[in-house]
């Protein structure tokens, strides 16, 4: 036992191995998060959908009892003979429960094996490749999609640091110093999987469909880049970590209600916040080829873009990028304008001073509460907005995002200028 | 008793089609866009034949017929009573209207005249069906434009409308509810107060429905200024119903020629002169709500009595007469097989259905079978100007401007 704790030590004191292993472990963690969120967003999606719609929703699929076959293959009332295995009786409020949870025979969980379900279909579905794509980027695009998200997501913070006898630990995978650019250029890439899509497929409306994503995808990349400048300038650092710290410190940048938030000069910025807020906001939609701007895939006139030709699990990469888009973008908004991981009103600096993991894991839960809200957020405007027309987007990204996002640009220096 | 009602345009603040007026630009290479037959935006089997030039579609060539089932030819091969299930199957968005229309114009044929419960109990069903007919164009004109939930909202209302039509006749959607002079049954006690009831929450559903989207900025820029019939292109065309009303003509059969009594209920035409889009949208919305008022009123003076002609030839008699009476037993037997004895001639008749002006024109050489039935169906005659109106938008304006029709392939083909 001795040897392993004297390894182990040896081991963490040297610099490279601990900071391999603690990337590797965060890396991991990331990972996990985010597919298991891409899986969750598609439940919460159409569970808010059935919300909004006056229908339940996907609540049925659950997991049969009969699975769990303890009684053999015969079992009929799989809810009966467990509550005997277990020695409650069915007069107790435990089997009333369960029953009234409708366990009798699955466990419904709400539907959530539904996007589980429907991932194992995809799996299981027949490949139909037509004979006249471009085979190598046809195969490549949906990956392209789907890469391009979960790398960019390694600079986002989803928690503070704590400090351990070997060193402190950044709780993101890269703690780089260029932050959002990274995240810019990566999801930038992702337009390379749309425009091959389209153009690999030798179709005519998976084409317009790429032809339509990527002008939408780079104009509003620049409304985007634009929306954050007055941001940066605040902060005066590219570093998402110390933005949120600042945050945590001074007030989250759309509620500055404690800390130096207080001050004058941060209620004169909220107005080129808020303004960059929206246009930020709505060109992750944008970027996400979401409801109102799903021009790429638009039912209505293109079937269904870009990814018409494709089928079975190469459709479903494509379903998952444009969900890991959706939670990257989410998760970036709340980096930037929500506080990111901070539990707020002056919380942070007390848990920490209690106890750094406590810490750590309220900050966690916290970014991972604002990040459901968000997509929530999401999930409801696309079920009550109509889309727009496809000419109708680029003058909004060109002609109005475009101005708004520069004049707030000058507005911003004005107030920093004149009210220091 | 002409009244209208025109709709006021809410700020037409977007102006949606600046782009029709944009020639400017070299024509680059155009390129041939199949859409269809089988496509998200062409509601059942159209098929266009598009030439694109980028998105904006330079000509249009509509390509129907997908649908075609000879319904034509079919009626001359059977009598009258038994063609009524083939109308079903035309506007399958309306199907009580068609019933009516058709039994309308062979009674026309006939000279016979439904006692005036028969009458209103028609009334009340061809404003069932066009209330759920136009929440199904609006809704599934909502869908194209993007919004899925109104669409839902709307096909709620739609499903209850379907559960009237169980009781009334026994068939949710193929109702075959009329026969030549009467119905096949009386409506079921107690059915008032539900279609009451579905008339409150079907003007709640109009009411949402307007809120979500009428004054929505995106739908607007999305609509006004788009696939605009002036008057006189719409007239030529042959354009009916609501399509017509929108483009500013004060047409409804209803009220030019009333028929079942329709001069006796006071409702308005909602008319609106732009004939766009919008236009087209906002006066079916109206549609309902003045259907509403029309079933109210129906409910409210539903007379007493028979509905069926009181005749001896010609019509069924009451199934227990017909199970104890020698007589009634040889009627059943003559008006199951060979139906009424037409006399010779022709007659046209035309309805106001949901879609639009359904003509029947029948040529009779006597007995139980038409020599010839022509069906003047709306939705082909609102299909006939897809080539003159789509040259010039682009090619996301197709589900808008399709969508607005509120046209049927079932109807079109025949």
């Amino acid at each position: 036992m001795e040897t392993i704790i004297k390894w182990w030590d040896e081991l963490m004191s040297n610099e490279i191995w601990f900071y391999s292993l603690t990337t590797v472990a965060k890396l991991v963690l990331m990972f996990a998060v985010i597919l298991a969120f891409v899986v969750i967003s598609v439940w919460i999606e159409r569970r808010v959908a059935g919300w909004i719609q006056d229908r339940p929703g996907p609540n049925r699929a659950g997991l049969p009892l009969f699975l769990l076959k303890r009684f053999g293959s015969k079992q009929q009332q799989p809810l009966k003979s467990w509550l005997q295995f277990f020695g409650v009786p069915e007069t107790c409020w435990i089997a009333k429960l369960c029953k009234w949870l409708r366990f009798d025979r699955e466990i419904p969980l709400l539907g959530l094996i539904q996007p589980c379900l429907d991932g194992g279909k995809l799996f299981l579905k027949q490949e139909t490749t037509p004979d006249y794509v471009r085979r190598l980027y046809f195969i490549a695009a949906p990956m392209l999609v789907l890469g391009p998200p979960l790398v960019a997501a390694a600079v986002v913070p989803f928690s503070s640091h704590v400090d351990t006898c070997y060193g402190a630990i950044q709780m993101c995978v890269a703690n780089l110093n260029i932050g959002p650019l990274w995240i810019f250029a990566i999801s930038g890439l992702s337009v390379y999987g749309l425009t091959l899509a389209g153009w690999s497929s030798n179709s005519k409306f998976p084409f317009i469909g790429g032809l339509r994503a990527t002008a939408q995808l780079i104009s509003y990349e620049v409304a985007m880049g634009l929306a954050i400048i007055p941001l940066l300038m605040i902060f005066g650092t590219l570093n998402l970590q110390d933005i949120v710290q600042y945050q945590a410190d001074n007030g989250w940048t759309l509620l500055p209600v404690w800390g130096e938030g207080l001050g004058i000069e941060r209620w004169l910025l909220m107005l080129p916040l808020l303004i960059s807020f929206v246009v930020f906001v709505t060109c992750v939609f944008a970027e996400a080829n979401r409801t109102p701007f799903d021009m790429a895939e638009c039912e209505t006139d293109l079937v269904g873009g870009y990814h018409t030709e494709y089928s079975s699990m190469k459709f479903a990469s494509f379903f998952m990028g444009e969900y890991a888009a959706m939670v990257i973008g989410s998760a970036v908004v709340v980096t930037l304008f929500l506080g990111g991981w901070s539990v707020g009103f002056g919380a942070d600096a007390a848990l920490a001073a209690y106890c750094d993991w406590l810490a750590v894991l309220c900050q966690f839960i916290a970014f991972l509460v604002k990040l459901l809200a968000f997509i929530f957020f999401f999930v409801w405007v696309r079920w009550t907005l109509p889309r727009f027309r496809w000419d109708q987007v680029m003058k909004l990204g060109w002609l109005v995002f475009l101005e708004v996002t520069v004049a707030n640009i000058f507005l911003t220096a004005a107030i920093l200028y004149f009210v220091k | 008793m002409k009244t209208t009602k025109t709709l006021e345009f809410p700020d037409a603040t977007g102006c949606g089609a600046a782009y029709l007026e944009n020639d400017a630009d070299e024509r680059g290479e155009l390129v041939t866009l199949n859409v269809g037959p089988s496509h998200p935006a062409t509601h059942g089997v159209l098929r266009l034949k598009l030439v694109v030039d980028g998105e904006e579609i330079v000509s249009c060539d509509p390509v129907i017929g997908y649908l075609h089932r000879g319904m034509e030819k079919i009626a001359e091969n059977c009598h009258y009573n038994q063609f009524v299930t083939y109308t079903d199957r035309m506007d399958y968005l309306a199907p009580m209207s068609n019933n009516i229309a058709y039994a309308c114009a062979v009674e026309k044929l006939l000279g016979w005249e439904l006692p005036e419960r028969g009458q209103a109990i028609r009334v009340l069903c061809s404003e069932l069906s066009r209330i759920s007919s136009c929440f199904l164009g609006t809704g599934v004109y909502a869908m194209d434009t993007g919004a899925m939930t109104v669409f839902l909202y709307a096909f709620e209302e739609k499903e209850r409308v379907h559960n009237l039509y169980e009781k009334i006749c026994g068939a949710r959607f193929t109702s075959s509810y009329t026969r030549i002079g009467g119905m096949t049954r009386d409506l079921p006690k107690g059915i008032e107060k539900e279609i009451l009831d579905f008339c409150d929450s079907a003007l709640k559903t109009v009411d949402e429905m307007e809120r979500l989207l009428l004054h929505n900025k995106i739908f607007i820029d999305r609509l006004v200024g788009v696939g605009v019939i002036p008057r006189e292109m719409a007239l030529q065309c042959g354009m009916t119903g609501n399509n017509l009303r929108a483009s500013g003509v004060e047409r409804d059969l209803r009220k030019t020629n009333p028929y079942l009594g329709y001069e006796n209920y006071e409702f308005d035409i909602p008319v609106a002169k732009e004939g766009d889009c919008y236009a087209r949208f906002q006066v079916r919305m109206e549609e309902i709500r003045q259907s509403v008022r029309i079933i109210r009123q129906v409910i409210k003076n539903m007379p007493g009595g028979p509905i069926w002609v009181q005749l001896d030839k010609g019509i069924l008699p009451p199934k227990q007469d017909a199970m104890t009476g020698m007589e009634e037993l040889i009627r059943q037997f003559m008006v199951s097989t060979q139906c009424v004895n037409a006399p010779e001639g022709q007659v046209y008749f035309a309805a106001e259905n949901p879609k639009g002006e359904l003509g029947f024109f029948l040529d009779s050489k006597g007995g139980g079978i038409a020599n010839r039935l022509k069906m003047r169906s709306p939705s082909y005659c609102t299909l006939s100007i897809l080539p003159h109106l789509l040259p010039g938008h682009l090619v996301s304006d197709i589900g808008a401007i399709l969508g607005s029709f509120d046209f049927v392939q079932g109807e079109c083909d025949r």
